[in-house]
């Protein structure tokens, strides 16, 4: 397996003391990889280590480049689109101009109305929202304008940090049953953040547990919903 | 009445300057949440650059196109080696390396150029229009502040880079997400805030003449339209900077003479904030989570 997102050595934190303890986890070319771990486990500042949104120690490589030094707008331009926590919409901004800001470092006009096509394809609903202020949105429709907004990069790697977050069980699964797509479709890498654990790794061939800053078990997706720590913390059976 | 319309009219006119300037200090409070006390004094600077180039010869225009440019690109190298290193500091630090730049401008044009008060050229013929009401002066400042506020809008509604400033302004991390360089639209915030507040000096300088202190209550008019309109919102400091000029003219002519007209201008506009502390048009947080 060749991978598109190579972590090795992690650390990470947000002051003296680090967060993340030397982490090492892999997304393969085109597939899906999850990392699980409770409340504070440190999986959020993962994915802003990727994007350089904190300055993380360790090597991360994407497509082979390292880029552990680059700028969160230089890890952007080079394809990894990181849907946050919270879903970082502008709230203050239309639906399109969410969606425009997520297509801002193209310069290719057709293949950007061409994607405005495909996400209103994937979710009508932003396509008669286009000219309401995002912030009205309800949360359900925010995600999908949130991962909408990350598709207009055509990211060859997107980074989701719990979509399922305060959302319906219907909705969740729409979006789970959407981001499948993307993936199989668009040969879109994604690495999936999650407490719905039984979802995500339904949708995952690799997942990591994470526990304090630490991977405490790594392995195919199968392999940890059949292990007995897995089940019984975050499976519930 | 014609007396009032006349007052009314040529409030329009400075409030249309005033508008500009508070504008300006929008544009930076947005980005940065903190009020640019330096405006002013950028603005009187631009204004000697504008005088310096028509001193050795330069049209009118030529100058005011040339000003524009040098006072935009001012500004961005203000904000790259004065305000950015303390982008992490405390508000107050920053607060007071803007009345630093307010100090150094102002001496700095004082030792360049005396205190002595010059005259300035205003680029629009003497002699009034509308049967007197309005000197042909007064209308081209409103003409002027009409191209620049749709100039504005017709670039934070409809370009690419617009869009990228308001969305930096508004959600920093969201917009590093998207490959926007945040660091740099504030600099450009900064740019624009100085190319516009270029624009206000030349346009008060002709009336009231040009000298380092030129700016400094016609800054104090702008804050209050800003403040009065709501410092977050555009069009309402516009709105703000309008309803001042002809405010204090009006009090002026009617109320209090000459002398006072400042002191009911902010007396008014404490009032209004007392009562809507996000001014008369601030925005109210429309925001779901
Ligand atoms: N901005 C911050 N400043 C300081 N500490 C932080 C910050 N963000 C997170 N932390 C700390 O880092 C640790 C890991 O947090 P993180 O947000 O990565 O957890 P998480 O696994 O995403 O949790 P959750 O499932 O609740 O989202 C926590 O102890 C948290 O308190
Ligand atoms: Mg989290």
């Amino acid at each position: 397996m060749t991978a598109i997102l190579e972590v090795s050595g992690l650390v990470a934190g947000y002051g003296a003391a680090p967060v993340l303890h030397g982490l090492d986890f892999a997304v393969p070319q085109g597939g899906v990889a999850t990392i699980l771990g409770a409340n504070g486990a440190g999986k959020t500042t993962t994915l802003r280590a990727v994007s350089g949104l904190i300055r993380p120690a360790g090597e991360i490589r994407f497509a082979g480049e390292r880029i552990d030094r680059l700028s969160t707008e230089d890890i952007a331009r080079r394809g990894i689109a990181h849907v946050p926590d919270g879903r970082g919409t502008f709230v203050h901004l239309s639906v399109e101009e969410n969606l425009r800001l997520g297509a801002y470092t193209r310069r290719d006009p057709a293949g950007v109305a061409r994607d405005f096509e495909r996400v209103f394809a994937l979710f009508p609903v932003l396509q008669e929202r286009r000219r309401q202020q995002a912030g009205t949105l309800s949360g359900g429709e925010q995600q999908m304008l949130a991962i909408s907004r990350a598709l207009m990069l055509r990211p060859r790697l997107l980074l989701m940090d719990e979509p399922s977050f305060g959302l319906a069980p219907l909705i969740v699964r729409e979006i789970f049953r959407i981001m499948r797509a993307i993936n199989a479709e668009e040969g879109v890498a994604i690495l999936l953040v999650e407490q719905n654990a039984g979802l995500a790794l339904e949708l995952a061939s690799q997942a990591y547990l994470l526990e304090t800053g630490r991977v405490v078990v790594a392995g195919s997706a199968d392999a940890l919903g059949a292990d007995d720590a897995v089940r019984r913390s975050y499976l519930g059976y | 009445m014609e007396a009032f319309l006349h007052q009314v009219l040529s409030g329009l006119a400075t409030g249309g300057i005033y508008a500009i300037v508070a504008l300006a200090l929008v544009m930076i409070y947005q980005a940065t949440h903190l009020v640019n006390f330096a405006q002013g004094e950028m603005a009187m600077f631009s204004t000697y650059l504008a005088w310096t180039m028509i001193d050795a010869g330069l049209p009118y225009w030529g100058a005011f196109a040339g000003t524009v440019a040098l006072s935009f690109a001012l500004g961005i190298a203000i904000e790259r080696i004065v305000i950015r290193p303390v982008g992490n500091a405390p508000v107050l630090a920053v607060v007071i390396v803007f009345i630093g730049l307010l100090v150094i401008l102002n001496s700095v044009a004082g030792w360049i150029y005396t205190y002595t008060i010059k005259s300035f050229p205003s680029p629009f013929p003497g002699g009034s229009v509308l049967g007197g009401y309005l000197s042909r002066h007064e209308l081209g400042v409103m003409g002027v502040t009409l191209g620049v506020l749709l100039l504005l809008f017709l670039f934070f509604r409809f370009t690419p880079l617009g869009l990228a400033m308001r969305a930096a302004a508004q959600n920093p991390v969201s917009s590093r997400l998207v490959g926007i360089r945040v660091g740099w639209m504030l600099a450009l915030g900064w740019g624009l805030a100085a190319a516009i507040g270029a624009v206000a000096g030349m346009m008060v300088a002709p009336i009231v003449f040009l000298d380092p202190n030129m700016m400094a209550g016609i800054l104090l008019y702008g804050f209050a339209g800003a403040l009065l309109g709501g410092i977050d919102n555009p069009a309402g400091a516009v709105a703000g900077g309008l309803a001042v000029g002809v405010l204090e003219n009006l009090s002026g002519a009617y109320l209090v003479g000459t002398e006072l007209k400042l002191t009911v201008a902010l007396v008014l506009i404490v009032g209004v904030l007392v009562v809507r502390p996000s001014g008369l048009f601030g925005r109210v947080l429309v925001n779901r989570v």
